[in-house]
């Protein structure tokens, strides 16, 4: 006998179970037409592949997957395409989706399909792809497609896989009239997924108030090595986690997944699918679902196919609309309400359930939290609800995440055991929603802020750059004007002649000796600072991100700003030499490259008081020294115009007075753009 | 029918907090019984007078504070505080005795706070401790025992409460108080002497103790409230008596047997420190907070001030209570350890 573990808490609500059990599994038809919504699944949802008119077959693939996690959709019968668009699909929130929807012709004409003769000589993950084609997605609920759960990390081993056929939830039947009904079905979709994993052993849970379906498995089973474990019945223990923990005695980590402590789960009616796609090469095109509660004459697990509107089943089942007081997509503890009945059926769709006021009445309003505790005993993930609710009231975020809120698996034990009546699910809905809000923008408002220094960055050191080649220019203009100048004003001609001859020898070895050296030395300026700016763009997404590369790259950065100080002290030291020992070291000479010098402090200065300057802000200050610059630029050209100098100079100028036309036309945009987010 | 839209769970269990509070009420009839045969009707109209006054200023205070009273009486929260508070008070108190422990447990205690769930104290315990500190006289003066004086009969209790001038009862130290003040006599010469005590504990107050007791027991077999709590609050003062006593010399601070069935020991154990919303929340949690009331109980009731000690081990255990939430967290399914990280 193997050891059973209990997890913690669970409560024990009415199974309410043989309202449903007393007929076997009936056939609910085709309805006149089928609404398939593209994402029934989690992941990303289907792209159709048929257009509007198109005639399909049975088994048809009418929309592919759209992604890897992702499953594509098939077609339940044949019919008529009639339409792609947005339809109420089953959602708590009363969505309405993209859906294909396909007018039934009544013929049932399959595509031709066959499945696979010996699959036991196939690999996995060729089977795998053959489960991924035909559509399965985890039928007990979540939805997540199988394939992308059955697939093993390289290197991973795998100890248990485990069937989940517990269906915990009160109401529900489907899974056990699987079992009693199609137990061999079962045993041999089992054997398909422990091929596909390759566990160590192979393990059925059922809970213990399934007795007839128990036996019929062990029936099946025979002696194929896969064990049906039966364990006391206790609400939730069909959570997944929960139910590892029943078999194994173990439990998922936190935030990780089954596979991490060699375990693989699969539902029970996905195992069925799974052997219909692969023994028969039939894709995920119906299920059983169970029609339940009061509300409706005749009980009973249904086979429906996927896509049929629920208004179609409630009028098999035999629905009286005026003795329901709410429709349950689900069961009784996680399902949610439908408010429209054209909504279909969907992968996940285990259950319907229409219980009049008197069977689920309408929940009172709630009294005060006592906190007395009832709560924290049922609770499956050992978290105190009772103070999640406390903190969910008062919006203390971080006291929630403390509090491990993200463990809560929403099963409803607390809400149901709570005495005061206190929807306590619902806050910690709202709360996780609201702290995954809060998440994304914080990534998103971090995301842009790095973005933005990042520019700014990079256009104060584009105006660095300009600045000091305009100031290079304006002194090579300066220095042919004061050569012009002089030779004017020279009274011996011959003196004049030989000084001339001289100096232009002396500029000749001067250019010729250091024009290459500044340039070198203003390129590893250049290039120091940019790669400045990347170390620095890296540390910041590091910090963000809380990497423990910080530390690395602070370093990084230390360095690459000494290397920079370096390179700029190399820079104005070389300038000052040539400005103060050069051939032609005037006063007048060796004021622009200190003009040129202190422009660039003085730019560097301006970016760092910027710094904490919102972006519009910072853009308008911009726009104001750019406009100052132009006037300034405007005055010296009209100058140089009027003293009638070289036309290369007035050339120069001309083009610097353009070059700030276009700066300032860009900033003015930046600004509008800025006013306009702001005003946004 | 319009189809409702609200969220799972759609099935409720059969507990609520009304249920929960008139179990509570239901469960200390055994020990207020066995009260009134002791020591005659005055707890009942304790109880009945502090009921009224509870039930119109928990109106008044819903009233004010614009919640309908209609809806939030029904949780029978008044009615408890109001009982518990009548069983703590001495027997034969005066109406206005009375009146201002209810007004300082429902107004200042409790709807100063935000009402029911939202007291970080235990009302009746602070109506009860505002009484002591302020009316220190008539709060230790308890009626002798049925067997150690005469018992008064209904119209003198009456007559007590609401005519206090007319009235001429006996009072009478308590056990705890006697065995207080002892400080020459054997223990053993003590119990021979005084007929206040009984076989184990103070003559009467023993059956009280167990009634409370089983009462008590009750309520943990309906599953009101869980055993951590009050066993470790009668375990820890159990293990003080049993280290600190010594056969029965005058310093011995009583046998562990005395201390669990005298005074306001089993009262305390299953209808105070059992009070949810003051108490601390987790499993662990209420065993570290059971266990310090009790070790404060001793510790006040032999070095203290104070004959008994439930009431202000209980308030000083209620400001821990936080604190102690706050290191006892369970490990959550699926994380290594517990507590906060």
């Amino acid at each position: 006998m193997r050891k059973i573990f209990d997890f913690h808490g669970g409560i024990h609500p009415p199974e309410n179970k043989r309202q449903s059990l007393g007929e076997p599994i009936r056939d609910a038809g085709i309805p006149g037409q089928l609404v398939i919504p593209l994402s029934q699944h989690i992941g990303a949802p289907s792209a159709p592949i048929v257009a509007v008119g198109e005639r399909v077959l049975k088994g048809q693939v009418i929309a592919e997957a759209g992604g890897f996690v992702s499953v594509p959709q098939h077609a339940p019968s044949s019919g008529t395409v009639i339409a792609i668009e947005e339809r109420p699909i089953p959602h708590p929130s009363g969505f309405r989706a993209p859906c294909v929807v396909i007018e039934c012709d009544g013929r049932d004409e399959w595509l031709p399909h066959t499945g696979i003769d010996n699959y036991p000589g196939v690999s996995p993950s060729e089977l795998l792809e053959h489960i991924r084609e035909a559509g399965i997605a985890g039928m007990g609920g979540a939805g997540f497609p199988a394939a992308v759960k059955l697939r093993q990390k390289p290197g991973a081993t795998v100890d248990t896989l485990i069937i989940n056929g517990t269906e915990c939830e009160p109401y529900i039947t489907a899974d056990d009239a699987l079992m009693r009904e199609r137990a061999a079905d079962i045993i041999a979709g089992a054997e398909i997924l422990r091929h596909i994993v390759g566990p160590a052993e192979t393990l059925i849970g059922v809970e213990d108030n399934k007795p007839e379906g128990i036996a019929a498995l062990r029936a099946a089973a025979g002696d194929s090595g896969i064990e049906v474990v039966e364990f006391p019945t206790k609400y939730p223990s069909g959570g997944e986690k929960q139910l590892i923990e029943i078999l194994t005695g173990k439990q998922v980590p936190s935030g990780g997944l089954p596979a991490d402590i060699g375990v693989v789960c699969q539902n029970l009616g996905t195992t069925v699918a799974v052997r219909d796609a692969i023994l028969d090469g039939r894709p995920l095109i119906s299920r059983i679902t169970t029609i339940t509660g009061e509300a409706v004459a005749h009980p009973g697990n249904y086979e429906v196919l996927l896509g049929t509107p629920i208004s179609h089943l409630l009028e098999l089942a035999g629905y009286d609309a005026t003795r329901n007081n709410r429709l349950v997509m689900g069961g009784p503890m996680m399902g949610f309400t439908l408010t429209d009945t054209a909504a279909p059926v969907v992968k996940t769709t285990n259950c319907l359930l229409a219980p009049t006021e008197a069977e689920l009445p309408t929940p009172p309003p709630a009294q005060a939290c006592i906190r007395c505790g009832l709560c924290a005993e049922a609770c499956p993930a050992s978290l105190l609800p009772q103070q999640l609710f406390w903190f969910a009231r008062g919006k203390e975020y971080e006291k929630l995440e403390e509090h491990n809120l993200f463990d809560c698996i929403e099963c409803g034990a607390c809400s149901w055991a709570c005495p005061s009546q206190i929807p306590l699910v619902q806050y910690y809905r709202a709360s996780k929603a609201e702290i995954l809000q809060q998440r994304r923008d914080h990534d998103k408002s971090e995301q842009s802020r790095l973005r933005f220094e990042a520019r700014q960055e990079r256009l104060a050191r584009e105006a660095e750059e300009k600045e000091a080649k305009r100031a290079a220019r304006k002194k090579a203009a300066e220095l042919k004007a004061r050569q012009a100048a002089t030779g004017a004003e020279n009274e011996d001609p011959i003196q004049a002649a030989i000084e001339r001859a001289k100096a232009k020898k002396a500029a000749q070895q001067q250019a010729a000796g250091s024009e290459s050296e500044v340039d070198k030395l203003e390129q590893a300026v250049v290039t120091a600072s940019k790669r400045l700016q990347t170390a620095t763009a890296k540390l910041e997404q590091a910090r963000a991100e809380g990497s423990d590369l910080v530390d690395a790259l602070q370093t990084g950065v230390d360095k690459t700003r000494a290397k920079l100080e370096k390179a700029e002290q190399a820079l104005a030291d070389h300038r000052a030499a040539q400005g103060n020992g050069g051939a032609l070291s005037t006063g007048a000479e060796a004021a622009p490259v200190d003009a040129a010098q202190a422009a660039i402090e003085k730019a560097r200065a301006a970016r760092a008081a910027d710094a904490d300057l919102s972006p519009r802000d910072k853009a308008r200050k911009q726009l104001e020294s750019l406009q100052q610059r132009l006037a300034k630029s405007e005055k010296r050209l009209a100058d140089s115009r009027n003293a009638g100098e070289e036309d290369k100079i007035v050339e120069a100028l001309e083009a610097s007075v353009e070059r700030l036309r276009d700066k300032i036309a860009a900033t003015e945009t930046e600004l509008a753009t800025h006013a306009a987010a702001e005003n946004h | 029918m319009a189809l409702l839209r609200v969220t799972s769970p759609h099935a409720h269990g059969p507990m609520s907090t009304p249920k929960v509070m008139r179990q509570v009420l239901l469960a200390t009839l055994p020990g207020v019984l066995v009260l009134t045969h002791f020591f005659g009707f005055g707890t009942l109209v304790n109880i009945l007078w502090g009921g009224l006054l509870a039930v119109a200023l928990e109106s008044l205070a819903l009233k004010l504070r614009g919640r309908s009273p209609g809806f939030y009486l029904k949780d029978c929260s008044a009615l408890v505080t109001a009982v518990l508070l009548g069983i703590a008070l001495p027997p034969y108190a005066p109406w206005w005795l009375v009146a201002v422990g209810i007004a300082s447990a429902i107004l200042l205690a409790k709807h100063l706070y935000g009402g029911l769930g939202y007291n970080p104290f235990n009302p009746a315990m602070v109506g009860y401790v505002v009484l002591l500190i302020s009316f220190p006289v008539q709060m230790t003066a308890w009626a002798p025992p049925r067997g150690v004086g005469e018992v008064p009969g209904l119209l003198e209790a009456l007559l007590a409460c609401f005519a206090p001038a007319s009235y001429d009862g006996v009072t009478q130290a308590t056990p705890l108080d006697v065995l207080k003040q002892n400080n020459s006599l054997l223990i053993g010469d003590l119990w021979k002497d005084n007929p206040l005590f009984g076989r184990w504990g103070g003559a009467g107050w023993e059956w009280a103790n167990i009634a409370f007791l089983a009462g008590g027991l009750w309520l943990l077999y309906r599953r009101i409230f869980t055993w951590h709590a009050p066993v470790a609050f009668l375990a820890a003062l159990a293990l003080m008596a049993a280290l600190i006593y010594d056969g029965g010399s005058s310093a011995s601070g009583g046998s562990p047997l005395f201390h669990l069935l005298s005074g306001a020991t089993m009262f305390g154990a299953f209808f105070i420190v059992t009070d949810p919303v003051t108490s601390a929340v987790s499993v662990r949690g209420r065993l570290v907070y059971g266990a310090l009331i009790g070790l404060l109980v001793y510790v006040i009731r032999v070095w203290g001030n104070y004959p008994d000690a439930v009431a202000f081990a209980v308030l000083i255990m209620n400001f821990a209570a936080p604190f102690i939430d706050h290191y006892t967290q369970p490990r959550t399914y699926g994380h290594k350890t517990g507590g906060t990280r």
